[in-house]
Formats: structure tokens, sequence, C-alpha cells
């Protein structure tokens, strides 16, 4: 449901439905949002919080029988409120109830985790199941691929994403190549890496960093980035199952502040493909994580500009539809997926919070331009985190707010 | 044969309760002479202050005087406040993120300082604060960082794991990533031929099973370096006990074939005469020592820990009221006639107004300049030419 602070914003938009959650974000009567950068969620209009959005989400796949009632939309399943660590929690839990090999670990994961994410799983499954490690990362990881190796389900967790670099040789060079070194004859499909990432607003240098681009040349490897509650339970599902090593990042801040409708039942939601949640024909949008939601601002600065932006936004552009779609896995990336709304747009905007520099945008940028050419009425644009360290007093200039993205959607349509 | 086959499972748990038997009172030195205010003497630590591996340990004899002691109770007060401070900065929002509190580990550093020379260097991970103060810094510098503001020691860059001085090369948000780069800085000592100094690098009993910490020690040994690796055991990493993460607790006896002395590092005596012994014992050539504190901390792990869900509020409260290392200082200065209580008092009344002018000047620091955003990324001049901010469609409207 729709906070209490929220209503004013949203007086005059129809209650928010599955149908207007696809549909486009109409803004044309709301009040400006806040133009500090700082996130908030009270006001998005991307969180299915009725349970019939949240059983219409596009893609959720059900991995067990349909309940005995099927007069009801998604057959009489049932959803529960819940943030991105309960919906992490909830997904785990359904992992350990179904498959008796999988394992649940890493640092102070047995009492819950620094995030909450296996709170009490440890009482409900057994603390040889979901444990403690040592605080080692390259300990965790080299771990994790050795039980998978074996054909178990490893469930680990690496506590800050900003900690992924001691196990980053794991990851590259025994993880990502061992089927390919063993001939096919060994994997570790099996494997699972959870680990919160971006930023919070006052992480500092080791504690909001965004380090997904580092792993874009390690073939064998997916990367999977969840936007919500809903996305979250299904995309962690989907990875723990998916026959290729995962690492799936959390975006911390969005844990207790995304809510959603989440299902119960066990399903899944289709890794390497992007979600187009706005539609649009004017300009292609693509952003995972945290940044969705101010890029889900910024397209509202654009059609309805705050008084302090009015000068900025020329009324030319103010009608212009974004399309506004989320990456979710960031390696192996939806090609076909991004050609095709960039082939009908014309225009790329991309936006991440690590730097800018040989970031994943960089990539997709590349690649977009080779294969819509011809189709692109400007230039691939990246909003991103500047090339500097996140330092502890400029995490709310470094990160790409929705200034800095209107920005960029008034540069690119005006090019 | 039933009996036999118990034995293996058994004997495990035995070495592991022998491993922390060492006492840690923090008031158990006793003088063996009169003491008095005007000369040095000579007082005798508890016969169970240090635990050898592979070496002798420290002698139970230490000479003290009156000034050491009153200025290790000054600085110890000093720290406390200081740490209080940044709790209560912390719980007025004041000080966001991630902030680490040393609050009843201070006989640690300021022990660790009264013998240490200005040329040793330390570096250690996240418990950095006192430190930092202790080894050329200001509590405002400290407080100012955490702050991040522009009056901080990082100029606000860093925060709290990120704080430094000439002397001491800072807290490292990695944990055990500092630990190969204090081999480095020995190495350093070592080549530009320093025979009188050393590095002291600092770690957890949590990052111990860092691998990193394993290669440090294995280098140190083969080279030979000045470099007092020192296990800062508060029987917690994070949240979960030493029990539970490590196979051998008795982390002094964790460097092969380095020498390890478990110290009671609750007695700021102990560890002043710990660290004059590593002092001696690397200014002989004798390379690398190990070296076990086994203290603990009243707070949390971090600022979000309560410190509680994991071990009993008793056991803390056990800690603080009967091994307090303050409390024991001050037990030694009182009855060996150094200082009244009152006398006391008057130091830690001016500690405090000295942290709480230090809060108040912090508090109206400024916010570090924009233009420092992106500065001391690239040696001034060298930066290359597209850095930030600077091009013209990279302009925002603030």
């Amino acid at each position: 449901m729709l906070r209490p602070s929220a209503r004013s914003w949203t007086k005059s938009i129809p209650r928010l439905s599955a149908r207007t959650v696809n549909s486009r974000w109409e803004s044309t009567s709301a009040g400006p949002p806040s133009a500090d950068g700082r996130l908030d969620l009270n006001r998005t209009n991307l969180l299915r919080t009725t349970r019939e959005s949240s059983l219409k989400t596009p893609g959720i796949k059900w991995m067990d029988d349909a309940p005995t009632s099927t007069s009801d939309i998604g057959g009489g399943r049932e959803t529960r409120k819940m943030n991105v660590y309960q919906a992490i929690r909830d997904a785990m839990s359904i992992i350990l109830t179904k498959d008796d090999t999988a394992i649940v670990f890493g640092e102070d994961v047995g009492f819950g985790g620094v995030f909450r994410c296996s709170l009490g799983l440890a009482e409900e499954f057994g603390r040889e199941r979901v444990f403690n490690t040592p605080l080692t990362e390259q300990g965790i990881v080299g771990f994790g691929i050795g039980f998978a190796a074996m054909g178990q389900t490893a469930i680990a967790e690496v506590q800050f994403a900003d900690y992924i670099f001691p196990a980053f040789d794991q990851m590259v060079n025994e993880a990502a190549k061992f089927r390919y070194r063993s001939g096919g004859q060994f994997n570790v499909g099996a494997l699972t890496v959870r680990t919160p990432t971006m930023a919070v607003g006052h992480g500092g240098l080791y504690h909001s960093q965004s380090p997904e681009g580092f792993f874009m040349g390690a073939s064998g490897l997916k990367i999977v980035i969840p936007r919500s509650p809903i996305q979250a339970k299904g995309l962690l599902i989907s990875s723990i199952r998916d026959p290729n090593p995962v690492v799936f990042m959390e975006p911390k801040v969005l844990y207790r502040s995304a809510v959603e409708q989440v299902p119960i039942d066990d399903y899944t939601i289709p890794l390497g493909q992007a979600e187009t949640i706005i539609p649009g024909s004017d300009l292609t949008l693509l952003t995972w994580g945290t940044p969705i939601y101010h890029c889900e601002t910024a397209i509202g600065f654009l059609n309805t500009p705050p008084e302090g932006l009015a000068k900025h936004i020329p009324e030319s552009l103010r009608k212009a539809r974004v399309e506004l779609m989320d990456l979710r896995t960031i390696l192996p990336w939806d090609v076909k997926g991004i050609e095709e709304s960039v082939n009908r747009t014309g225009r790329l905007v991309i936006v991440h919070e690590a730097g800018r520099t040989a970031g994943v945008g960089a990539e997709i940028g590349a690649e977009i331009q080779k294969r819509c050419f011809l189709r692109l009425k400007a230039p691939v644009q990246r909003i991103a985190g500047w090339d500097v360290p996140n330092g502890l007093s400029y995490e709310k200039f470094h990160i790409p707010d929705p200034v800095r993205i209107v920005d960029g959607l008034v540069e690119t349509l005006s090019y | 044969m039933a009996s036999l086959a118990a034995l293996p499972r058994r004997a495990p748990r035995l070495l592991r309760s022998l491993t922390r038997s060492l006492q840690t009172a923090a008031d158990s030195t006793q003088p063996t002479e009169t003491p008095t205010a005007s000369r040095p003497f000579t007082v005798r630590l508890h016969d169970d202050t240090f635990h050898g591996y592979k070496t002798e340990t420290p002698s139970l004899e230490v000479e003290v005087n009156k000034d050491m002691l009153i200025e290790m109770y000054q600085k110890m007060t000093l720290m406390r406040r200081m740490e209080m401070a940044a709790d209560a900065l912390y719980r007025q929002k004041l000080i966001r993120g991630f902030c680490h509190l040393a609050t009843g580990q201070e006989a640690v550093a300021v022990g660790m300082e009264s013998a240490m020379t200005p040329e040793d260097r330390v570096i250690t991970s996240y418990r950095c604060h006192p430190f930092a103060v202790l080894r050329g810094g200001t509590v405002k510098g400290v407080l100012a960082e955490l702050l991040g503001r522009q009056d901080g020691m990082s100029n606000g860059k860093g925060g709290s794991m990120h704080i430094f001085t000439p002397s001491f090369f800072g807290g490292n948000g990695i944990v055990g990533a500092q630990v190969p780069l204090g081999a480095g800085l020995a190495l350093a000592q070592q080549y530009t031929g320093k025979n009188d100094v050393a590095t002291f690098a600092l770690y957890g009993d949590g990052a111990s099973n860092q691998g990193q910490v394993f290669e440090a020690f294995n280098m140190a040994k083969l080279w030979n370096l000045p470099c007092v690796f020192i296990c800062e055991n508060n029987k917690y990493g994070m949240g979960t006990s030493a029990e539970r993460s490590s196979a051998n607790t008795a982390y002094y006896t964790r460097g092969d074939s380095i020498p390890g002395i478990q110290v009671n590092a609750m007695d700021i005596i102990a560890v002043h005469q710990s660290v004059k012994f590593a002092k001696q014992w690397t200014s002989a050539g004798k390379g690398p020592l190990l070296m076990e504190y086994v203290t603990y901390r009243y707070g949390g792990h971090s600022m979000s820990d309560p410190g509680t869900t994991y071990r009993t509020r008793d056991e803390v409260q056990k800690m603080r009221s009967t091994q307090d290392p303050i409390r024991g200082l001050q037990k030694y200065i009182e009855d060996w006639g150094l200082a009244t209580e009152e006398e006391l008092k008057t130091i830690d009344k001016e500690s405090k107004a000295e942290v709480d002018r230090a809060v108040e000047e912090s508090k109206a620091s400024p916010e570090p300049d924009m233009n420092d955003f992106w500065t001391d990324i690239y040696y001034k001049g060298t930066e290359p030419p597209s850095m930030r901010g600077r091009e013209r469609e990279e302009v925002s409207f603030v």
C-alpha cells in the first residue's frame, strides 16, 4: 500500500494497479519529487503493492503445482508484504526446503547476516546447513566452488560487494573457468554468491562500491542485480537453479525501503532478459538496481519539471516518451532486447552507479552503436558515478541523481 | 575400544579450553618495593600475564614511574571520552555510515604508544581512532573526519576506517589487507638500515583467518623483517566468537616458525612491557614476532551492531565492572600513592572538556570543498585531462 506521505503526490493518480504499473507514468497533476538525489520510495509507482499486480509480474513462472482454486487471478495464489531482505530470505527458505543439498554460509550469516537476509534460517533448517564462516572472502568463495563442484547447491554470502576483491581470483580464475578448463567434465553451476552492492548515501570508500563491471570479462559467470522484492525473490531462485555460477548483487539501500506484495510460492523470473518497465518511443533509458527509481523521478522531471528545473527543460521535450528498462542480468546482458528498443527509439541513455570509464555502460554503448548505428539520432549517453573513489563526504554528489539523469535526457533528446 | 574412540573427539575440546586460560585482570600488578612519586620503582606483573610460543616471555619485573602512569591515565580517559563522543554523535545522526569504537581496548593503543618511538610505524584496520590521536593526530581531527568535515584528518574523504598520520598508516576497510602492508613497511625500515625501529601491524581475531595474513607471516620470517604482528583478540570477529571462527584460538601460536607471546592486554603495564620486549627483539635482528593481545570490546562491532545478540549482557557487564583497563590503572595509581582520587577526577574532567571542545569545533568545521572531490586521485598535475565534472555536458544544476 502507498504510505500516507505519498498521498498528496498521487492523489490525482488512479490507485496503483497492474495495468498502471505497466502503462506509462502519468505525472501531469502530481507535485514535484525531491530534487536532492535522496532515494524516496514513497513516491514510486514501480513497486507492486497489491496482490493482483504482484501476481501479474511479467515473466513470472510458477515452479510448483497451482493451488486448487483456479477461479481467482494467479490461480488463487497468495502474496505477503515483504521488503527486499525478507524476499531474499523467502527465496533461500524455498531452496533449503526443496533442495536437500543446499547450504547457506558466509560471515555472520548464522545469526541472520548484517542485513538480516538469513534471519531465522539457521533455527529453521539447522546450523549444519546455515552457518557462519571465518572472515575470509577468498576462502568462502573457494569453499563454495569446491562444494558446488560436487554437484551440491552452495549459496555463499560476501558481506559487502566491496569485499569481493579478495575473492576475485577465485571467481574469475576458478568459478568462471571451471567448466571450460575441465572440458565440460566438472562445473560449479550450483554456486551462487550473494553480495550487497551500491551506495546507501554514507557508506564511504569500502561500503558503497558497485563492482559489477569488473566481472564483465569473466565469461562463464552470470551477474544479476534485482530492483525490488518480487524481482529479488524470482531472480535469486533462478540464479541458484541456473546451471552456471551466478554473482547475485543486492542493492543494499533497497533492503528495507523497497516493499511489495510478494507471491509466497516458488517462482522464477528469467535470467538474461531485460524488462521494459515503462514503455516509450523517443528514448531508451537503461539501468539496473537502485538507479531505477532515480530514473523514474528523472522522467517525472522531464514531463513536469519542478520550478527550479523548468528553465533547463525545453517545452518541446516535455512530451517525450521515455522507455525505462531494467537490465536485471548484467552478464550475459540482453543484447537483443536492448537493440530492439533502441531501434524503435533511436536514443539510448545508460545509468549506473559504478564509475563511467570501462563500466558496464561502456560495453553496452559500444555494442549498441554498432548494431543500431543508422537508427541512432544521438550518441549513446552514459550517466554514471564519477571516476573517483567513493569519498565519504561526497557520496551524494558521486551517485547519478535525478537531476543529472534528466540533464542527460535533455541533452540526448535535443542532440 | 569405546574409550579410545572417544579420545580424539575430546582432546581438541580440552586443548581449546586451555588456550584462553590467560588471566585478564587489569589490576593484578604488585609493587616489589615501596612506590614513591619522586623516582622510578619496580612492580611485578601477575605470574600469568604472558604465555610464550617458541620463545621466553618478557620479564615480569617492570620499572615504572609516576609521570608515565599519569600520562597513561590521561590518554586512556581521553580515548574513552573521544569514543563515547563518537557514539553520541552517531546516535544524533551527525556521524553517518560506519563507525567502529575501541571502547574497552584503550590499554592496547595507549600501552603500545608508551613504549614505541615516533620512528616506529603502526598500521591497523577498523579500530583505529586511538592510534590516530596518539600518533600525532588530534581528537578534533578524528571526530571531524567521522563527521565528514574539512578539518578531518583525511579532509572528510575517509571516515571512520581511514585516518592517517606520518607514523600511522591508518585504518583499513578490508580486514586483513593491512597485514602484508605492515610487512612492507617493515621491509622499508630494514632496507633503509634503521635497526632500532619496528613496524607494528595490528589485526583482529576475525582478520586472523584471512589468507594474506599467513602470506605476510611467511615473507616476514623469510626476510627476517622487523615486523611485530599483533592480533588484537577481543573475542569476537564482528558477531562470531573466536571459538566459532578459528580452529586454533591460540593466536600467538599461529605464526608457525614465528615466535609468539600472548599478553594480558587489559593491564596496561603488561602491554607496555610487551612492546619494550618486542622492540628489543626486532632491534637485536631477531626478525618478526607475533603477539596476541587478549582484550575485550564493550560495544558492538560497529554502531549498527548492538553487540548483545551473540554474547550476553552479563558478560559485557562483568568485563566492564571487573576488568576495565582504566579502572585498573586508577587503582594502581591510588593504591601506590601516586595521586589521589580527586586528582584523577580532575584529569578525567579535563579529558571530557577537551573532547567536548573538539566536538564543537568539529561540528563547526565546514563540509569539504567540492573542488577536492577529484583531488588526491592522481599525483597533482598528472591527472587525466577529463577527470570528472570538467566537461560541459557533465555540469549539473546544483
